[in-house]
């Protein structure tokens, strides 16, 4: 009997002792994650003088709201994010319904060769960007479309293959039964995609919708590639060109980081499940 | 009779059910048509060709892909430089897989620290570079101090040729991990835990366990992370244009970032199609050798 709980005893000090340094070990990771950030967030309460000071104090000695206040005043942020939101918004609304309609046809609705043009579809994924990033230019200079949000806006409007992919899944695993039901009711596709196919859709088209507003509100190389017009600045582009016109100024570079991650950090604190899930899913973030 | 109306029935329902699902199919490819074969086609013609905007084209054949291959010594250093900075996958995937397996159990504050690794990857790049400027900046940056502090000397970071390259891999574990976690938890949660079971009975040690269980009950998994991670490095550029401008003396310049050069700041938008284009052999390449050697480590089921 003694030797069982001393057994017992020795396998509890070493689990107490494994939990211990899995503890530790993951302090120390997650100290490293997050010091970016709180030191973005300290740089960008400072007055100015206090960003040189040696050793680097992380609690400034007065808090310096007049960093938010001179880079919403000095740069477009406001304009910037509405700028983003026009660009992202209805690509986002049409991009998914577009979506999510080819992706309940090529799950539900019986044609030929639907699964053939569903993998050709998906194949067109293995072709890299950097391929791409030319040659779409060089259309869309053809059609007038650059210094425009027009090639931000219009080609996403066509669907991504990536979110069909991922719709797909969704709506395949969906019983036939209510679907069969409204047929022969005399519903017609498009009907019972809205009535029926959507409200069952939701959660996996929520996340979809939350990865690419993500996506759309980060993206930093389109804007880049088509904008010049400062006044058409989407935020990521204000934010950059913003920066290097700061040069060294800290406290207002990091405020307007600051600014520029909390929208995303809002979405975040409200659809944490939703980020996760669709990446564990998919694999690729947006 | 009634059987042959019901027939009738079917097919007309087939029919009207087939054209509704081309109509349904028909944006997206219409977009691939549009927005991706066209250009594709023409950026081989392009690449063949001197075009540049407000220039007519001349036809030169495969001087561009001569240019590139043996007379531009900036694809080849630009070249290296993307291998160089795809050591960060490697290295991210050990890192990701080491924090999955220490989050791979009942541990109060589990999901705190799942965010935690994963927020940088929903995170504007833009933002993520300035903060780690700061943090990497060579007199006052963070970093410096600290490594000072415990007696080390420093180097300039992002600004020494030799170090940069090394900055912006680190930059990119520290962003880049979320996904691989969140990818390896699911997978270490998929493994058969009836396996750890019977080797344990069998006397193996937590060492084997991870060896002969562990990693070739994820290796499916840690493909995908490869193949996938490894076609995102081999294209990056907006974090290297964001933290160097691509110096010091091209130090952190990859090739597509190198392209875009050729492409916006020269506006060659011939010669930079075929350097898009031997890109593109490059990453297919890449994807084939992997696809090859998989077989000898990855395990389904």
């Amino acid at each position: 009997m003694s030797t069982q709980t001393t057994t017992a005893r020795k396998e509890k000090t070493s689990d107490v002792l494994a939990k211990t340094v899995v503890y530790l070990l993951l302090i120390a990771g997650g100290i490293v994650m997050a010091v970016p950030f709180l030191w973005m967030l300290s740089t960008s309460l400072k007055p100015e003088g206090e960003v040189f000071s040696y050793p680097p104090q992380w609690i400034p000695s007065t808090i310096a709201w007049e960093n938010y206040k001179l880079i919403f005043t000095d740069a477009h942020m406001i304009r910037g994010f509405f700028n983003t939101m026009i660009v992202v918004i209805p690509t986002l609304v049409i991009g998914l319904l577009v979506c999510a309609l080819s992706a309940y046809a090529f799950a539900k609705l019986r044609f030929p060769g639907r699964d053939k043009l569903f993998m050709t579809l998906v194949g067109t994924m293995v072709i890299p960007g950097a391929v791409m990033m030319i040659p779409a230019f060089i259309m869309f200079k053809s059609f007038g479309w650059t210094d425009s949000w027009k090639p931000l806006i219009i080609p996403g409007m066509f669907g991504a293959p990536m979110t069909i992919f991922f719709l797909r899944q969704f709506i395949k695993q969906l019983p036939d039964e209510l679907e069969d039901a409204a047929k022969i009711d005399g519903m017609n596709p498009f009907g019972i995609f809205m009535k029926i196919i959507i409200p069952l859709t939701k959660p996996a088209i929520i996340t979809q919708g939350i990865l690419s507003f993500n996506a759309g509100y980060n993206d930093y190389l389109g804007p880049l590639i088509y904008l010049n017009s400062p006044e058409k600045y989407t935020l990521q582009l204000e934010l950059a060109s913003f920066s290097s016109y700061y040069v060294t100024e800290w406290t207002l570079i990091m405020a307007g980081a600051v600014v520029a991650l909390v929208p995303t950090l809002i979405l975040f604190a409200f659809a944490q499940r939703f980020f996760i899930e669709g990446i564990a899913l998919t694999g690729i973030k947006g | 009779m009634n059987a042959r109306t019901k027939t009738v029935k079917r097919k007309s329902l087939y029919r009207s059910e087939m054209w509704w699902g081309f109509l349904f199919i028909a944006p997206p490819f219409i977009g691939v048509l549009v927005f991706l074969l066209y250009p594709l086609v023409n950026s081989l013609y392009m690449s063949l060709t001197t075009f540049s905007f407000g220039q007519p084209a001349e036809f030169t054949g495969i001087e561009n892909y001569n240019r590139a291959l043996t007379n531009d010594p900036l694809v080849w250093k630009t070249l290296w430089n993307t291998f160089y900075a795809a050591l960060g996958v490697p290295i991210g995937m050990i890192v990701a897989l080491i924090v999955a397996m220490l989050l791979d159990r009942k541990l109060r504050g589990r999901n705190f620290f799942r965010m935690l690794f994963f927020l940088p990857t929903i995170c504007s790049m833009v933002a993520l570079a300035m903060i780690w400027q700061w943090i990497f900046n060579a007199d006052f940056g963070l970093l410096n101090y600290y490594l000072s502090v415990i007696g080390l000397n420093p180097p300039a970071w992002l600004v020494d040729e030799k170090w940069a390259m090394i900055a912006i891999i680190i930059q990119g574990i520290w962003g880049g991990m979320g996904v691989s976690i969140i990818l390896y938890l699911a997978a270490l949660g998929n493994v058969p835990s009836s396996l750890y079971e019977a080797a344990t009975v069998d006397g193996a040690n937590g060492w084997n366990k991870f060896i002969h269980i562990t990693i070739p009950g994820i290796s499916p998994v840690t493909f995908f992370i490869l193949i996938t991670s490894l076609i995102g490095a081999l294209q990056d550029f907006p974090r290297f244009q964001l933290l160097t401008g691509g110096g010091p003396n091209y130090s952190t310049t990859t090739i597509v970032y190198y392209l875009y050069t050729v492409a916006f700041e020269y506006s060659e938008m011939g010669y930079a199609s075929a350097i898009a284009w031997f890109i593109g052999v490059i990453i297919m390449l890449v994807i084939l050798i992997n696809f090859l050697l998989s077989k000898r480590w990855v395990h389904y089921n």
